[in-house]
C-alpha cells in the first residue's frame, strides 16, 4: 500500500516539476525570442485600462467566512459518513435494521442543524435586515442601498 | 539520533518518512517564525500535507485524505478568508511578535524532551501485521465498539454549527 | 507483489534483478508522465479546439479553422496533391470534411512561450509564482486513480475516490494564493469567490458520491467499476448495470447532483461568476499572462476532463461499454495478446467517449446558459442540492435495505441461528 502512495507522490512531484520545466525554459530559451520592456503602466494593477483606484483592502462581505465555517462542519460529517457508507452492504446481514438507524440518528441530528440556520436566515447570502425589526420599524427604515447589497 | 529511532537508511521508504517529516518540521517552523502572517497560513499548507504524507506512510490512508479534506479544504480555507478579510492587514508589517524568547524556548524545549522521552521509553503495542484499508475497520468501529461517540459526534457537530451560525450574527440580530 | 511488479517482470525480464522500489517508481513516473504529457496537455489542447468550434457555431462564425490539418497538407508539394484530390467531386465529401484548425492549440502555445511574462510590481511574488504549482498538482493529482480501462489505473488506492475529493482541496488554497498575491482587487474578489464556492460545492458532491459508495460497498475505482458490470438480476447487464441506471433510475438524482457540483467545482457557466468578464475582468488569474497563465488554463481543462471521468466511474460504468460484456469477450477471448490488447483499447475508447460526452456537455452549456448570481449559487447549493442529496442518500440506503433483506433469510431465522 506504501508503494501507492509513493505512486500518488511521484504524480504531485511530476506535476510540479512540469510547472518548474515550463517556467525555467519561459525564463532562459524564450528570452531570445520575447520582449522584456517592463514600465509603471504594465506593472501596476490591471483594472480595464483604467488608472487603479485604492488598494485591495476591500472589505468583503462576512458570508465568505460564515460559509466556510458551516462548510467544515459538513465536511467533518461527509468523512464521518464515509466509513459507514463504505461497511453498510458487508455488515447489514449482521445488523440489519440497527445499522440504518445509526446512520438515520446521525444525519437527523445533522439535518436539525441545517434546518435551523435555515430557518434563521444563516444561509442567505443577501440579508434582509428588515426582517428582524419590528413592523412599525420596518414601515419607518426603508432599507438603504447600501444594506440592500 | 536517527539509529535511537530505528530508522534504516538502506531502505528507501526511511528517506521517504524523513523527507516528509523534514518538510513537516520546517515548514511548522515557518508558520511559527514567519512575520507575514500569509506566509505563515500557507506554510500550514505544506505542514498538513506533510502530515498527511506521515499518515499514508503508516497507511493510515483513510484518515491521511481526511487530514488534506478536513484541514487543508477546510481549516486553512478557513484561516485564510479570516486573514483576507481582516481590514487592512496588508499593511501590518509584523505579525508575529517574539516575547520572552528565552523562557518561551525553555519551555518548548522541555516539552520536546520529555515527548521524546516519552516516545522512546514507552513499552508500544507494535502491530507487526500486513498493510490493509483501513476505512473498513474505521466503519466498523462506528457501528460497533465506537457506536456512542459516533452518535454524539453528530451532537458536537451540531452544537459547532449553531455556535459558528451564532458567533457570525450581527448583535442586532442575535436576540 | 504489485500487479504492476508482476507486470513487468514478465514483459521486461531483465527488471527482475531490480529493486522493486525503483521499478515501481520508474513505472509510476512513466505512467504519469504518459498522462500528463500525451492526455493532460494536447486533452487540454484539444478541449479548447472543441470548445472554440462548438463556440463558433453557437455563435453563427466559424471558430478556429486555419491552422491544422488543412494547412498542412497544403505546405508540402505531395500532399497538396492529396489535398486537391480531396476537393473533387467523388471524394469532395471527405475533403470538406478535412478539419482546419487542428493545430490552433500548438500555435496557442508557442504564442503563449514567446509572451512577456509580467509580473505585477506591488504583487507577492512568492505567492504569485507558486500558485500555478499548487492548483497544477493538485488537479494533476486526481488522474492518479482514474481506472481508464479494465484493470488499468497507475495507482491502485483503496480509498481512491476519498483521495480525489481529499487530494483536489488542494487546489482551493492555490487559488486564494493567485488571487492574494496578484494584488489586484478584481484577483482577490474573484479568488474569494472561487474559494467559497468550490468548498460549497464539495458537500453535495461528497454526498451524491457517498451514495454510490454505499451501493458498491467499496471505495476502490477499480472495483466501483466492477460491481457496475451486473446488475437487475443479470450478470452481465450492459449499460443496465451502470449506477446511474439501476434501481429503476432512483440513482439519476444523485449522479444529476454530483454533475451539478461538479461544474461549480471548476468554476464552468453557468457557475463561472467567479471570473465573470463583465464584473472581474477574469477573476483570479486577472494579473497572470503568457506561459504562467496557461497552466490555469490546463488546470481548468484537466480538471473539466476529471469531473467527467469521475462520473463516468461512478455513476455510468467507467470503462465498461453499454452493451454486455460477454460479447466482446467471446469475439477476442481467443486472440491471445492481440484480443488483450482489443480488449484494452475497448475500454480505454468507452471510458474516453463517456468521460468527453460530459467535456462537451459543459462546453455546450457554457454557451447556452446565463451566469448564475452568487446569491442564487449558493441558494442552489445550500437549500436545494444538499438536502435533495442527504434525502437521496437516506432513501438509497432505504431501498438498498430493502433488496438486501429479499435476499437474506428472515430476521427470525438468524437470531435463532445465533442462538442455536
Amino acid at each position: 500500500m506504501r508503494y501507492d502512495y509513493v505512486g500518488v507522490l511521484i504524480y504531485m512531484v511530476l506535476a510540479v516539476g512540469f510547472v518548474l520545466i515550463g517556467m525555467t525554459a519561459q525564463k532562459y530559451v524564450s528570452k531570445f525570442l520575447r520582449t522584456n520592456k517592463p514600465n509603471a503602466e504594465k506593472l501596476s494593477p490591471y483594472e480595464c485600462g483604467e488608472e487603479p483606484v485604492g488598494g485591495t483592502s476591500i472589505r468583503f462581505n462576512i458570508r465568505f467566512y460564515v460559509m466556510a465555517l458551516v462548510f467544515i462542519v459538513f465536511d467533518v460529517e461527509v468523512v464521518l459518513l464515509f466509513p459507514w457508507a463504505r461497511v453498510f452492504t458487508e455488515l447489514y446481514p449482521f445488523y440489519r435494521m440497527a445499522l440504518f438507524w445509526d446512520m438515520l440518528i446521525f444525519v437527523g441530528i445533522l439535518s436539525l442543524g441545517l434546518a435551523y440556520i435555515w430557518g434563521k436566515g444563516d444561509l442567505e447570502w443577501v440579508k434582509s435586515f428588515r426582517k428582524h425589526l419590528s413592523p412599525a420599524e420596518q414601515v419607518a427604515r426603508k432599507p438603504s442601498k447600501k444594506e440592500a447589497a | 539520533m536517527i539509529a535511537i529511532l530505528g530508522i534504516k537508511l538502506g531502505d528507501p521508504a526511511a528517506w521517504v518518512f524523513l523527507a516528509f517529516a523534514a518538510v513537516t518540521c520546517a515548514s511548522a517552523l515557518v508558520v511559527a517564525a514567519s512575520r507575514n502572517i500569509i506566509y505563515s497560513a500557507y506554510a500550514l499548507l505544506l505542514t498538513f500535507f506533510g502530515v498527511a504524507g506521515l499518515y499514508a506512510f503508516l497507511d493510515a490512508d483513510f484518515i491521511a485524505a481526511a487530514q488534506l479534506l478536513v484541514y487543508v479544504g477546510g481549516i486553512l480555507v478557513l484561516i485564510l478568508f479570516g486573514v483576507m478579510l481582516t481590514h487592512k492587514i496588508r499593511e501590518i508589517k509584523l505579525s508575529n511578535e517574539t516575547t520572552n524568547p528565552i523562557v518561551g524556548a525553555a519551555i518548548a524545549g522541555f516539552v520536546f524532551l520529555a515527548l521524546a522521552y516519552v516516545s522512546l521509553y514507552t513499552n508500544w503495542d507494535v502491530v507487526d501485521r500486513p498493510a490493509s484499508p483501513t476505512t473498513g475497520e474505521i466503519g466498523k468501529a462506528f457501528v460497533g465498539k465506537y457506536l456512542l461517540p459516533f452518535e454524539a459526534s453528530s451532537v458536537l457537530l451540531l452544537g459547532a454549527l449553531i455556535g459558528a451560525a451564532y458567533l457570525a450574527r450581527r448583535d442586532k440580530e442575535k436576540a | 507483489m504489485h500487479p504492476l511488479l508482476n507486470f513487468a517482470h514478465d514483459v521486461l525480464p531483465f527488471t527482475k534483478n531490480w529493486p522493486d522500489w525503483i521499478l515501481y517508481g520508474s513505472l509510476v513516473f512513466i505512467v504519469a508522465f504518459g498522462i500528463l504529457n500525451t492526455l493532460v496537455a494536447p486533452l487540454t489542447g484539444i478541449s479548447t479546439y472543441i470548445e472554440r468550434r462548438l463556440a463558433g457555431r453557437a455563435q453563427y462564425r466559424w471558430g478556429p479553422n486555419r491552422v491544422g490539418f488543412r494547412s498542412m497538407l497544403d505546405a508540402l508539394p505531395i500532399t497538396r496533391g492529396i489535398a486537391k484530390l480531396g476537393d473533387m467531386q467523388p471524394f469532395k465529401f471527405i475533403g470538406s470534411k478535412i478539419p482546419g484548425g487542428l493545430l490552433q492549440f500548438a500555435a496557442d502555445g508557442l504564442k503563449l512561450f514567446t509572451k512577456e511574462d509580467i509580473i505585477p510590481a506591488q504583487a507577492d511574488q512568492l505567492l504569485f509564482r507558486g500558485a500555478p504549482y499548487v492548483i497544477l498538482a493538485g488537479s494533476f493529482a486526481a488522474f492518479a486513480v482514474l481506472p481508464v480501462s479494465f484493470h488499468f489505473r497507475a495507482v491502485n488506492l483503496n480509498i481512491g475516490i476519498f483521495y480525489i475529493l481529499g487530494i483536489s482541496s488542494i487546489v482551493v488554497p492555490g487559488i486564494l494564493m493567485a488571487g492574494w498575491g496578484s494584488a489586484n482587487k478584481w484577483a482577490l474578489l474573484g479568488g474569494m469567490r472561487a474559494a467559497a464556492q468550490i468548498i460549497s460545492y464539495e458537500i453535495p458532491v461528497a454526498i451524491a458520491l457517498m451514495t454510490a459508495v454505499m451501493l458498491a460497498g467499496t471505495m476502490n475505482m477499480a472495483d466501483i467499476v466492477e460491481t457496475q458490470r451486473s446488475g437487475y438480476g443479470m450478470e452481465k447487464a450492459g449499460m443496465l448495470g451502470w449506477y446511474a441506471f439501476r434501481y429503476g433510475g432512483l440513482m439519476l438524482v444523485p449522479f444529476v447532483i454530483y454533475f451539478i457540483g461538479g461544474c461549480a467545482e471548476v468554476n464552468r457557466t453557468p457557475f463561472d461568476l467567479v471570473e465573470g468578464e463583465s464584473e472581474l475582468v477574469a477573476g483570479y488569474h486577472t494579473e497572470y499572462s503568457g506561459f504562467r497563465w496557461s497552466f490555469f488554463f490546463m488546470a481548468e481543462y484537466s480538471n473539466m476532463f476529471a469531473v467527467g471521468a469521475i462520473a463516468t466511474t461512478m455513476f455510468l460504468g467507467g470503462p465498461l461499454p453499454p452493451y454486455p460484456v460477454q460479447f466482446t469477450e467471446s469475439l477476442f477471448g481467443p486472440m491471445g495478446n492481440l484480443g488483450m490488447v482489443l480488449r484494452f483499447g475497448e475500454g480505454f475508447f468507452w471510458f474516453f467517449a463517456k468521460s468527453y460526452f460530459f467535456v462537451l456537455l459543459m462546453i455546450h452549456m457554457r454557451w447556452t446558459l446565463p451566469r448564475y448570481r452568487i446569491d442564487q449559487m449558493m441558494h442552489l447549493c445550500w437549500k436545494v442540492l444538499i438536502p435533495i442529496g442527504l434525502v437521496w442518500f437516506v432513501l438509497m440506503c432505504g431501498v438498498k435495505m430493502v433488496r438486501m433483506e429479499m435476499a437474506l433469510p428472515p430476521e427470525k431465522d438468524a437470531v435463532a441461528e445465533v442462538h442455536k
